[in-house]
């Protein structure tokens, strides 16, 4: 699917218009992020993160095909293959730290495209399905760094394990058993460490297919964009290519210059030493850590220190544990339903002032929180602290985004995207580098009238 | 497949007495339910080998000689490749345990309940705290014991105490002691 007046691909040589005829893979490309997507206008470098979170998969697959030459998913030697791969094998140490650095990178990238979901409401109608399906590649995106962690078997390595297979423990009558089943034994021991070099190595590619089915699901609507309004007329857009190609390339640059800093000059700083230590079963490192893209979620985890019980009884409904457990998953899964709770018809938060205030100065600090308590130790204010920012956490999803969707008035939207660009100062020959005033040659959807009112809403 | 002439047949004169469940219909039942049964079949040993193997179960199983544990003194022993606590308790902890109220407890358990009968001054635990699994201090002389004499978890703050009952912090039970027995007078099996 397309804009009406999306360019077709046409193929120049014998050879192309053979292939277009067997396999239209060019056009399938061509289409997609090719000329002949068009895209709004006014994209601005927010929406840069798909692209740059497309290339952190592809370098996480290279490097980690590589490692995997390299490395023997055996508790005797997981260690050591490890250090051989630092000190051995050539350029070993450069695959091993551009590995676990762009496993951090990809979180970052991540972490703001899911701010841009959130802030511009990019999960409303028409787009449910790409952020449900972003949800998905999230929460896999997650066990697959969760098992790439425990690989070295490390300290931190063996503990993070034992205490995130510890939570399936927490639920009711099959917990342990799932436990034990998860883990293959026990403890975390060689049958663990095994499966889940098998599962490193698949779930890679599991979210690759994913991705190809959100970014399917990105164009049969096209993308959003800074204002949140629709595409209707031609000027409202550019091809993706030039345009976005050479903008996303621009972002890729600023990427790799962060990146390969990290690499080459702070390449252990957002690991945690402990892990240089080789695991052992018998004593637990004096703090247990996630990794700092894990933060915010433990701090939930650990959030709950009390029983549910019946009030002024002893009886206990659920336990602290479970509790923390739940709260944990839950943080995550209440995503699945935010097309559905947010209401309102404005889809970018520069429109909605009060979604605004609420998002920048209830929901961000909230975060911030949540990250500094879960790496912090269990005791006070910490946990204070993490119980008040859980508590806001899913009030902000489940409470305020509600009733701010119902009572809040939205700012005038522009009537196009061209107006929100150019707006009513443009003249012939302006900022827009065509010679004619676009208003006067824009052609509305068949079907509309033009003048269909400045408030467009989401569905 | 054969669908081509299934659908003649039966869009042509013979549907006059195939009303009702018609052949098609058994067969499709038929043909569903032996797909569904070969998948369970092929699903069910994908699931069950993710269970702990036999030499790794073949190890559940460890002995403990615990004649050369003196009163007061612990030993940490490898059970199921996890830590084994086994304390020989002093008179003054069997007394500081015995005077607690049990309703005071968050998994009401006496002494005499956790450990075996005519050899009350031996405590048998899992050296796991049941939050989410950590290795608790108490068992090496000079190591912090928390606030009850027993042992405590640094990981999230759990204190136990000399019975192993879990008296302060986030864990929700007691420090599991696992299923042993006396072979002799000086050796206990656990597991």
């Amino acid at each position: 699917m397309s804009f009406a007046w999306a360019k077709t691909y046409e193929p120049q040589t014998g050879f192309t218009k053979w292939i277009d005829e067997k396999l239209p893979l060019p056009r399938l490309v061509y289409n997609a992020i090719g000329a002949g997507y068009p895209v709004p206008r006014n994209l601005n470098y927010m929406w840069n993160f798909g692209v740059l979170a497309g290339f952190c998969l592809v370098l996480q697959i290279v490097t980690g095909v590589i490692l995997a030459m390299h490395y023997a998913a055996n508790t005797e030697v997981a260690f050591a293959t490890t250090e051989h791969i630092m000190r051995n094998v050539n350029s070993g140490w450069l695959m091993r730290y551009a590995h676990a650095n762009g496993a951090s990178f990809f979180f970052i990238v991540i972490y703001l495209h899911i701010f841009r979901g959130l802030y511009y409401s990019s999960y409303k109608a028409p787009r449910e399905m790409i952020w449900l399906l972003g949800v998905v590649i999230f929460l896999l995106m997650m066990a697959t760094a969760f098992m790439g962690y425990v690989l070295p078997w490390g300290q931190m390595s063996f503990w993070g394990a034992k205490v995130i297979t510890g939570l399936f423990g927490a639920i009711p009558l099959v917990g342990e058993s799932l436990q034990i089943w998860l883990v293959g034994g026990f403890a975390p021991d060689n049958a663990a460490l095994n499966r889940f070099f098998s599962l490193h190595f698949l779930l890679p590619f599991v979210i690759a297919g994913v991705v190809i089915l959100h970014i399917w699901a990105l164009h049969i609507p096209g993308s959003s964009n800074p204002t949140g309004i629709e595409v209707k007329q031609e000027s409202d857009t550019v091809p993706f290519h030039p345009y976005y190609t050479a903008k996303d390339g621009f972002g890729l640059g600023v990427f790799l210059i962060a990146f390969t800093f990290m690499v080459f000059f702070l390449p252990n700083m957002l690991g945690h030493p402990d892990n240089y230590i080789e695991a052992n079963p018998l004593s637990t490192p004096a703090l247990i850590v996630p990794e700092w893209y894990f933060l915010p979620f433990y701090a939930i985890l650990r959030a709950f220190t009390d029983d549910l019980t019946i009030p002024f009884t002893s009886i206990v409904l659920v336990q602290a544990k479970l509790l923390g457990v739940i709260a944990m998953f839950g943080s995550i899964l209440v995503w699945f339903i935010l097309p559905w709770l947010d209401k309102s018809p404005v889809r970018s938060g520069h429109y909605r002032p009060m979604f605004k205030k609420f998002f920048w100065f209830g929901f961000i600090p909230c975060m911030i929180v949540l990250f500094i308590c879960g790496g912090a130790p269990a005791e006070q204010p910490y946990v204070l602290l993490s119980q008040i920012a859980t508590a806001y956490y899913f009030l902000h999803f489940l409470v305020i985004l509600p009733i701010v969707s119902q009572i809040e008035v939205p700012k005038p939207l522009p009537y196009s995207i061209t107006e929100a660009v150019l707006g009513d100062k443009d003249v012939p020959g302006g900022t827009d580098g065509g010679g004619d005033d676009p208003r006067a040659a824009v052609k509305g959807l068949p079907g509309k009238s033009p003048d269909d009112g400045s408030l467009q809403p989401a569905e | 497949m054969a669908d081509a002439s299934d659908t003649a047949t039966a869009t042509g004169g013979a549907d006059t007495h195939e009303e009702g469940a018609r052949r098609r219909d058994f067969i499709h039942i038929a043909a569903v339910s032996f797909a569904g049964i070969g998948a369970t079949a092929a699903v069910l040993p994908m699931i069950g080998q993710m269970a702990p193997s036999a030499d790794v179960l073949a190890e559940s199983t460890t002995d403990v000689d615990v004649s050369a544990i003196e009163p007061g003194q612990s030993i940490k022993a490898v059970f199921r490749k996890q830590p084994l606590f086994v304390k020989r308790l002093t008179p003054e902890e069997i007394a500081e345990a015995n005077q607690v109220d049990l309703s005071d407890l968050r998994d009401p358990q006496t002494l005499a309940e956790r450990t075996a009968e005519g050899n009350e001054d031996i405590l048998v635990t899992m050296g796991v705290c049941t939050h989410l699994g950590c290795v608790p201090l108490g068992a090496a002389e000079g190591e912090n014991k928390g606030e009850f004499d027993g042992y405590f978890c640094p990981c999230h703050g759990s204190h136990y105490d000399t019975a192993g009952r879990i008296r302060k912090g986030p864990a929700p039970t007691n420090l599991e002691v696992p299923e042993f027995a006396f072979t002799s007078e000086t050796v206990i099996r656990v597991g």
